[in-house]
């Protein structure tokens, strides 16, 4: 145990397993932070995105952070809640009649167009009849008819989807439209007014609008093309990745040793057995039998977990630790152990496999990534548990919704950037835990 | 004379019977391995259940415009429908129990006998598994040689430079660089296509050539090399660092043997120590190493040829997999697993043969 404290000392001296150590301990903190402030449950929720729960979201938004390295002002999301405004709703009664005017206005100062615009509107009393006409006023004082008609009880105008509004607009869209004057590329800033001309037959009728001035950037992480926050699934990505390239690695190093232990100490049957089932393993392509097992049987991160392991446990790695076992087994302190009466399981856990040990901490550390990197290979092909984000996830969905082609870049380069860095994290420490526990390569 | 006549016939029998062994070995493993892959490919038999729900869906169709049909009662109908659906899974050999059938398959496997389709069809509109795997098989042979030919004498080459330049910057770089590899070749792909075809634009997106592929043989290699530029280069990237480092190490233990120091005493080129001292002693496991990875890579090119929309023999997998095909899994993977032993099988011969340090025993490996 000594040795491989002292192992872990001599870490100080590779500036590379520093930053190793950093980057995993940034990722341990970043998991802590996101599994305390989003718990899993919310996350699942979230992800799924029921209920309309991201309708206030840009489509494909950038993250935030662009804003700071552009000289343009890039368009925020601007939403306009008749019931936040009291003073924006007018309220005429005639008789039986009642006329509801609702104005809702803001400035728009942003040097783009923004995305979409859409109309959320929410009337008192279930099957009245309410007709309205919607207006659009601009900064330099022009009036544009938008459109007339009845309003159900939960509607909404996709006013970008209004295909005679385009038409009239002379074929642009409507949030291209609406904000711009002329033929002039950049849209006009200053204070635009959304006016609603209601008219129900029911005098107690009531009528709430929300208007939605979707933006091009949205949180620190941008939106999908569900408008879902991508944060949530990079937050979530880090802890999963963890989680699974941890046990992943160490489910398949502690097995494998023990396993060829074990082999090796029993000999005959035994050994021969293990050695076939790992020729028989090694047959077979773990990625196709892994994918098979995601698409017939299970999707469930733990199943994925369960075949990763009996895939990994009898692979190239049982050879190996069998060598190194088949010369412990002559060394002196095994028989010595053996003449005083040590039977099988005792010298294979107590005398055998801690032997091994400082061999393992290396390998162990080396292999996170692949794993980190397999779950996220099987998730980009689309096999992946269904309630969890994860990072592979979004890189199916950016590749699925062609990303790069439609120059959604951030939706594929922040999960990659996270991927490859967490990959570095421990493949740096592996690296230097091997020059410093494998002598061999210490004399290099 | 006779004497050396002696051992050399005892030598070549003592061969004989050990690969003899090895054969029947590699034998009974590539038959459990084939049939596990039967079993996982048919779910256990659970896909047999879907293909029994999906005839009597079409017969229950076919009844639905049938005249005669019409006129039966329902107790007839039953019947009629029992019997037709009786009729098509003879037809299917469903009959049968699946345990039985398992064994069918698995005799059919092994002789490549590799039947017909569930559903996909070669791009020349055949059934026939063979069809299938075969037409795919060229562009990803095209895909996976050119990579991994680049790929071996590069860093052969930066390997055997580095070991002449033990401790300098680019020797420090290497081993800087070598964690890189964690990545696998996709994720570089990603990247490659994002800097090479989306922002830059210079070469396209995926795919093997141009749409509509070019008439002349000249423009479709040059339009072939195009494309094969970003995939070929992402392997590149997510294998040479490690490569290198591997076998400049192996390379660096070699050259600290006394028969090296022997040959620079003797004031020998270093071209030749390195071709006749270094290099031929440890091209063996290197050479073994090499054509493993290429096999095992083979059945990895799935998300590589996802990423560059690649025609290849992955996709045709992944394609296989996700329409629950099970003859066209089993047939790749049979072709793959025969691949695989015949490989290892040959560079078994070959090292025995030519090598004087392996030790052959009867019963055991070879052992160096």
């Amino acid at each position: 145990m000594s040795s491989i404290l002292r192992g872990l000392k001599e870490l100080k001296n590779y500036p590379s397993a520093m930053v190793g150590l950093a980057i995993i301990a940034f990722l341990v903190v970043l998991s802590i932070y996101t599994v305390i402030t989003i718990p899993y449950s919310e996350a699942v929720k979230l992800w799924r995105g029921a209920d309309q729960i991201w309708i206030e979201n840009p489509r494909f938004a950038r993250p935030v952070f662009f804003d700071w390295f552009t000289p343009k002002k890039l368009a925020r999301t601007i939403i306009v809640d008749s019931r936040n405004n009291p003073n924006a709703k007018i309220v005429n009664q005639y008789g039986e009649d009642v006329e509801i005017i609702i104005t809702l206005e803001f400035d728009f100062l942003y040097d783009e167009f923004p995305t979409e615009i859409t109309l959320f509107m929410n009337k008192k009393i279930p099957g009245s009849d309410m007709y309205a006409t919607f207006y659009w006023e601009t900064p330099d004082g022009r009036r544009i008819n938008l459109r007339r008609g009845s309003i159900k009880t939960r509607d909404s105008y996709e006013i970008s989807q209004d295909t005679a509004l385009r038409r009239r607009l002379g074929g642009k869209d409507a949030h291209v439209g609406l904000f711009s004057a002329g033929d002039n590329k950049k849209p006009l800033k200053g204070k635009y007014r959304f006016v609603i001309e209601a008219v129900s037959f029911d005098p107690e009728d009531d009528l709430d609008v929300r208007l939605i001035v979707y933006g091009t950037i949205h949180g620190i992480a941008g939106t999908d093309h569900l408008r879902r926050d991508l944060k949530i699934a990079l937050f979530w990505g880090a802890p999963i990745a963890l989680i699974f390239g941890l046990l992943a690695a160490v489910g398949t190093t502690a097995l494998t040793m023990l396993i060829a232990a074990i082999g090796v100490w029993y000999r005959g049957v035994v050994d021969g057995l293990i050695q076939r089932i790992t020729e028989v393993r090694m047959i077979l392509p773990t990625l196709v039998i892994l994918i098979m097992v995601g698409m017939f049987y299970s999707r469930s991160i733990w199943v994925i977990l369960g075949t990763v392991v009996v895939l990994g446990v009898f692979g190239s790695g049982i050879k190996v630790y069998r060598a190194m076992f088949l010369q412990v087994r002559e060394m002196p302190y095994i028989e010595a152990a053996q003449a005083y009466g040590a039977r099988g399981g005792r010298i294979v856990f107590k005398y055998m496999l801690p032997r091994i040990i400082p061999m393992l901490i290396p390998a162990f550390v080396t292999e996170v990534p692949a794993f980190v990197f397999l779950e996220a290979t099987l998730a980009f092909l689309g096999i992946s548990d269904p309630v969890v984000p994860t990072w592979g996830k979004i890189l199916y969905d950016a590749q699925s919704k062609g990303a790069l082609y439609m120059g959604h870049y951030y939706w594929v380069v922040i999960p990659s950037v996270l991927l490859i860095i967490t990959g570095l994290g421990f493949s740096m420490l592996g690296f230097a835990l091997d020059r410093i526990f494998n002598p061999r390569l210490r004399r290099m | 004379m006779e004497e050396m006549g002696m051992t050399l016939a005892s030598n070549l029998k003592r061969i004989l019977k050990y690969f003899l062994v090895r054969i029947i070995i590699m034998a009974i493993t590539l038959l459990i391995g084939v049939y596990v892959v039967i079993l996982v490919a048919n779910m256990g038999g659970a896909v047999d259940e879907i293909r029994k729900s999906e005839i009597r869906e079409a017969v229950g169709r076919r009844l639905l415009g049938d005249e005669n049909y019409r006129i039966m009662s329902s107790e007839e109908r039953q019947k009629y429908a029992k019997m037709l659906e009786e009729i098509e899974f003879k037809r299917f050999g469903l009959d049968q129990p699946f345990l039985i059938r398992s064994f069918l398959y698995l005799k059919q496997a092994l002789t490549l006998d590799l039947g017909n389709a569930e559903r996909l069809t070669s791009d020349t509109g055949s059934r026939k598994v063979k069809l299938i795997i075969l037409e795919r098989l060229v562009p990803t042979l095209v895909l996976m040689m050119t990579s991994f030919l680049i790929l071996f004498f590069s860093a052969l080459t930066f390997a055997l430079f580095l070991s002449r330049r033990y401790g300098s910057f680019f020797d420090k770089m290497i081993i800087a660089l070598a964690p890189l590899s964690a990545a696998p070749a996709w994720f570089y792909g990603i990247f490659l296509i994002l800097i090479f075809a989306a922002i830059l634009k210079i070469l396209p997106f995926g795919g093997m050539v141009r749409v509509p592929p070019p008439d002349n043989a000249f423009e479709y290699f040059l339009s072939l090399l195009r494309h094969l530029v970003l995939p070929v280069f992402s392997v590149l990237l997510s294998s040479i660092f490690i490569s290198t480092y591997n076998w400049r190490t192996y390379f660096l233990i070699y050259s600290n043997e006394d028969y090296v120091e022997m040959a620079k005493a003797k004031g020998l080129s270093s071209a030749m120590i390195e071709r006749r001292y270094i290099l031929r002693p440890t091209m063996p496991a290197i050479v073994t190493s090499f054509a493993l990875s290429l096999i095992t890579q083979w059945m990895g090119s799935i998300t590589l040829e996802t990423v560059f929309n690649w025609p290849g023999l992955g996709r045709r997998i992944y394609e296989a997999i996700s329409n629950f095909d099970s003859p066209v899994i089993v047939g790749a993977n049979v072709i793959y697993a025969y691949l695989l032993a015949t490989t290892v099988l040959v560079l078994d011969v070959i090292y025995a043969i030519l090598d004087p340090r392996v030790r052959v025993e009867a019963t055991g490996g070879v052992e160096q």
